[in-house]
């Protein structure tokens, strides 16, 4: 009877204890579903012209492209790209094993079904949309912005996945209170000196979607290119309605009220007569009584100006246009106005776009006709923007890579039409592809390129240059500081940091990478510029408290648990060079290190440290 | 070592060696280090105490006693018959002789960050282009090999609003900062003895090795040996000794006052004795949007030790004459005293100090009027009178470029191909020595 009754809870508890130790010797890595491209034929047709299109250019330009790297070496690339750390020992441990012939695609579909790889890709992607700068907290929150971009990122089914044109308009467009809607941020970021900076956002939207820079075109024409200041401000006009409200950032409405065509003939320039004023007051009772108002001519647009003390100081208040039926009156509020530079007068400007105006949406307000201007399937700006940014955050730099990311040729400009074309193989692919950003990276980490050596088969200057403008060799680049820091993390911990860690594990890689790219020095939204390293830099990695943490011997940390479990010299010295820089020791590596792991030397405190932090101050790392 | 003149040999060295052979002759255009040059002869150098968060001209250089906008704030008599300074600042009254006010200071950037960017740059901030800082701009123009610490120092910063950065000049001309000059030298000395170091440094060199192999022009390009090497040199430099106030009497420690600024400024001396080019010292708290008089007597406790003895210090030193001290921040505050006691942010007439470096003393430039302002303050900006006599940064700027013997109009390509001047002001003659 007694054993009886004691059977059930005995059961629950050997059966927690079953699923507890299923659970835990299952790899959850192993095999997991990875969402591989629906057609690979397709695929691998995608890839093969981007090879074919380079491999042209090779041949034309007498190149020889580097061999294959080592398949753990592409395994640290992508890890570094997509989640900006590298593979820890257990993930190699589990390349290694898998024998598959396509193991690099499967990997980087399934480092793409990590959420790691939406939350650091959201970060890159959200620096060319916000900055890195935190800005006015009270209008501006970037935490929030991240976050949205997250979520945008996250869903790894392909009839999940949010298309990036949608993301995009949805930015352009955005209306809210930016605390609960995160694309909002992308407007109010924009906000400076008490008011939204057109101009800022305008230079923004060119930049981030369609990759080039109108900025120089804000005061005068572009020096080079076919920008024009009147192409600018048409465009910052699609921005001139936005304006804060209680309900958040809305688009200030632009139309008060229609007037008939005899009012017209009351507008004369100088101060208002008494009838218009009265004519005024009856559709605006916010217009006061006694309001000094002057009327400012400009052909068939008339300017008000109201003020409460003086006739000085005036401020915009009324725009009124011609029309066929006789005034439209608009506030001033919902009005583009631009104070001329020259003439310090101001200028009504109407929204326009620099080419294709029947490319503009035909509903909504002035954002949402831009927005979907911008992401036109025939606007092949767009497509090139994202193309080069993706292209730039997966090998380090854009791929015309003397200039800066966001600098493109236009499309119009033949003599660029060589330069560009391996853009516009991956972007049509882009376009047929609903937009799929994963696709995109699946399709450029695929490539012979993104595959290939950084050792050049050359040693004449003059040809190594060449073979990295064309992408006959991997390129070497200085790591940003995340990656830094995200590397000294995960080399430190056998097991990989991701979100099945330990929140205290997470939290610490979260403060500490804060810290530390602060510390270091963070480029910002320029990160894919091409920038030596500094003093600062090198002192913090020699000396730092990261340095000197990161290397003990403790328990816990890796070089500990390393050198615990390692069961010979060759072991521990082979699990140090997996763990900081995913490869084995060479012959003369091992034959300089080893004699240090043996015999009396061995035991000494700090050995395995001292090899670590030669590793992670190699220019390898 | 086989030679007198072999590679290895360090520059001090040869020095020390030629001069004890007799042989100096032999070594022609080697100048002697900035810290065995006195007087007006040595290549100068900037001190720029940064007053974080914009400070009032109203409870510093510019006090308006007599109107109901300046507050409780009385003015005092300085050594400078002319000038009268806020009761907040008595040991600086003693050195006023010594320096120059700007008082009609002028900007259009109301905003901390864009301030910053603004008056330590002397531009507007862009998308396209990142300015370079004023102290990146001597860095680069004025180099001194002889020098193996930065040329280019930010002391006691905090998180801050904007860190004086290279720009287009590049990376390495950003500020080396130190978060509590004097107390703790961070990163600065190897982690482990000499023996170890030792070990890692070939550690180091035989992993650097392998990957360089077959990759040398990609590898060298990253520069990343060169970086460690410098840094290496500098961790090893006697010059470090510079960023130490350990051997300081405990009289000059205690004038400077026991703060980060107070430490900030005397390190600021030292590293001016080694020839470092350009040292801000910054003092974080002026945002006084709430109780602003009380906000800035905190702040004045700790500016007018520092900053008197900063001054008295150079000069004892023999060094006033060759450094150049300016006082600034990212702009002044409100002549209206807000609900809170406060005062906001106000770029339309702010205050500076400057002098030394051979600049003219005793100039006082422009006056403000803060009844006026204070009725203007709520118009739009273009509808201000302004300062009387305004003083555009930029052109505070091409002063002090000026005098330490860089020309302002040079113009530096820029890397979005734009050539871009220095800056783009012109010398204030009154001040120039």
């Amino acid at each position: 009877m007694k054993i009886k009754r004691l059977l059930p809870p005995l059961f629950v508890i050997l059966g927690v204890a079953l699923l507890t130790a299923i659970a835990s010797s299952t790899a959850v890595r192993e095999e997991q579903a990875v969402t591989m491209p629906a057609s690979m034929d397709e695929f691998s047709a995608a890839v093969q012209a981007v090879d074919d299109e380079l491999q042209r250019r090779w041949e034309e330009q007498g190149l020889s492209p580097a061999p294959a790297a080592d398949d753990l070496q592409v395994l640290r690339r992508l890890s570094l790209a997509l989640h900006g750390t590298i593979p820890s020992l257990e993930e190699i441990r589990l390349f290694e094993a898998d024998e598959r012939s396509d193991r690099l695609s499967r990997w980087t579909a399934m480092m793409l079904d990590d959420t790691r790889f939406s939350d650091y890709f959201a970060e890159r992607l959200a620096r060319s949309f916000v900055g890195v700068e935190e800005g006015q907290f009270v209008i501006f929150r970037r935490d929030r912005f991240t976050h949205w971009l997250r979520e945008q990122l996250r869903p790894s089914a392909p009839e999940e996945r949010r298309p990036y044109d949608a993301i995009v308009r949805d930015m352009i467009a955005g209306r809210g209170v930016w605390t609960g809607k995160g694309q909002v941020n992308f407007l109010t970021a924009g906000f400076a000196n008490d008011d939204f900076d057109e101009n800022k956002l305008t230079a923004r939207t060119v930049r981030a979607f369609l990759g080039q820079r109108i900025d120089c075109a804000q005061c005068h024409d572009h020096p080079y290119d076919t920008w024009t200041q009147d192409q600018f401000e048409g465009l910052a006009a699609h921005y001139g309605q936005v304006g804060l409200t209680l309900a958040g950032l809305q688009d200030e409405p632009g139309h008060l009220f229609d007037l008939p065509s005899e009012s017209a003939s009351l507008l004369v320039d100088g101060d208002v007569t008494e009838e218009l004023r009265q004519t005024f007051r009856e559709h605006d009772h916010n217009l006061r009584k006694f309001a000094a108002i002057k009327v400012v001519r400009d052909d068939s647009l008339w300017l008000f100006k109201d003020s409460d003390e003086s006739a000085e100081g005036l401020e915009p208040h009324y725009i009124a246009r011609r029309t066929p039926d006789g005034l439209s009156v608009s506030s001033s509020e919902g009005e583009y106005l631009v104070e001329d530079r020259e003439t310090l007068e101001q200028r009504l400007i109407d929204p326009a776009v620099p080419f294709h105006s029947e490319w503009l949406g035909t509903e909504g307000s002035r954002r949402d006709r831009l927005a979907v201007w911008v992401t036109h399937p025939k606007n092949k700006r767009f497509e090139r923007a994202i193309a080069n940014r993706v292209w730039g955050l997966l090998f380090g730099r854009p791929f015309l890579s003397d200039r800066h990311v966001d600098d493109l040729p236009s499309p119009e400009q033949e003599e660029y039409a060589d330069d560009t074309r391996v853009l516009d193989i991956l972007g049509r692919d882009f376009r047929e592809h609903n937009c799929d950003l994963r696709r995109l990276i699946q399709v450029i980490t695929a490539t012979r390129s993104f595959r290939m050596d950084s050792i050049a088969t050359t040693d004449d200057s003059y040809e190594i240059d060449a073979a990295r403008q064309s992408w006959a060799v991997f390129p070497i680049t200085r790591r940003r500081p995340e990656q830094v820091v995200g590397a000294i993390l995960q080399a430190n911990s056998i097991k990989t940091i991701d979100q099945n860690s330990h929140l205290f594990v997470r939290f610490r890689r979260f403060i500490s990478e804060q810290e530390f790219v602060n510390e270091y020095g963070d480029l910002g939204e320029n990160e894919l510029e091409d920038r030596a390293g500094t003093i600062s830099q090198a002192l913090l990695r020699m000396n730092g408290k990261f340095a000197r943490e990161m290397t003990s011997e403790e328990a816990f940390s890796a070089p500990g648990r390393i050198a615990g479990y390692s069961s010979t010299p060759e072991k521990l010295l082979e699990n140090c060079f997996l763990a900081c820089l995913t490869r084995r020791p060479t012959p003369e590596e091992s034959a300089h290190f080893l004699p240090q792991l043996q015999g009396e030397e061995g035991h000494q405190k700090g050995v395995v440290q001292d090899i670590y932090w030669a590793l992670f101050n190699s220019p390898e790392f | 070592m086989n030679s007198l003149f072999s590679q290895d040999i360090s520059r001090r060295e040869a020095l020390r060696l030629a001069s004890g052979l007799g042989v100096s002759f032999l070594l022609p255009g080697l100048d002697l280090r900035a810290a065995e040059q006195r007087g007006t002869e040595r290549p100068r150098s900037l001190i720029t105490l940064w007053m974080a968060g914009g400070p009032s001209q109203l409870e510093t250089w510019d006090p308006h006693p007599e109107s109901k906008h300046g507050g409780p704030t009385r003015a005092i008599a300085t050594t400078n018959p002319d000038l009268q300074i806020a009761h907040h600042l008595p040991q600086m009254a003693e050195q006023m002789h010594n320096l120059s006010v700007i008082r009609s200071l002028v900007s259009k950037e109301g905003d901390h960050e864009r301030g910053t960017y603004f008056v330590q740059t002397g531009y507007r901030p862009e998308t396209t282009v990142v300015h370079p800082s004023l102290g990146s701009i001597l860095a680069s123009q004025r180099p001194d090999d002889n020098v193996e610490i930065p040329m280019h120092v930010s002391l006691a910063t905090g998180d801050g609003f904007v860190v004086p950065r290279g720009g287009y000049l590049g990376d390495e001309y950003d500020a080396f900062r130190i978060y509590d000059p004097g107390r703790n030298i961070r990163n600065m000395r190897q982690s482990v003895n000499d023996e170890r170091q030792e070990r890692r440094l070939t550690n180091l060199e035989v992993v650097s090795r392998t990957f360089r192999k077959g990759r040398e022009r990609q590898v060298d390009d990253t520069l990343h040996q060169h970086v460690i090497e410098r840094a290496l040199t500098m961790m090893t430099s006697e010059q470090l000794k510079a960023f130490e106030i350990e051997n300081e009497p405990k009289a000059v420690v205690d004038r400077y006052g026991d703060s980060r600024f107070g430490r900030g400024c005397l390190v600021a001396r030292r590293l001016v004795q080694q020839g470092v080019r350009s040292i801000q010292v910054v003092l974080q708290g002026f945002d006084t949007h709430a109780n602003n008089f009380e906000g800035h007597e905190i702040q004045c406790a700790q500016l007018d030790p520092a900053f008197a003895a900063l001054v008295q210090d150079l000069e004892e030193h023999d060094l006033l004459q060759s450094t150049i001290v300016l006082c600034i921040g990212e702009f002044g505050r409100t002549p209206k005293i807000n609900p809170l006691d406060g005062r906001d942010h106000w770029p339309q007439g702010f205050s500076c100090v400057v002098g030394g470096g051979g600049l003219r003393s005793g100039v006082i430039i422009g006056t403000t009027d803060p009844d006026r302002g204070a009725q203007e303050q709520n118009k739009p900006s273009t509808s201000h009178t302004g300062p009387h006599d305004p003083i555009q940064v930029p052109d505070l700027y091409a002063t002090i470029l000026t005098q330490m013997n860089v020309a302002p109009e040079e113009e530096i390509i820029t890397p979005i191909g734009r050539p871009i001047a220095l800056c783009e002001g012109t010398p204030i003659e009154r001040l120039l020595g």
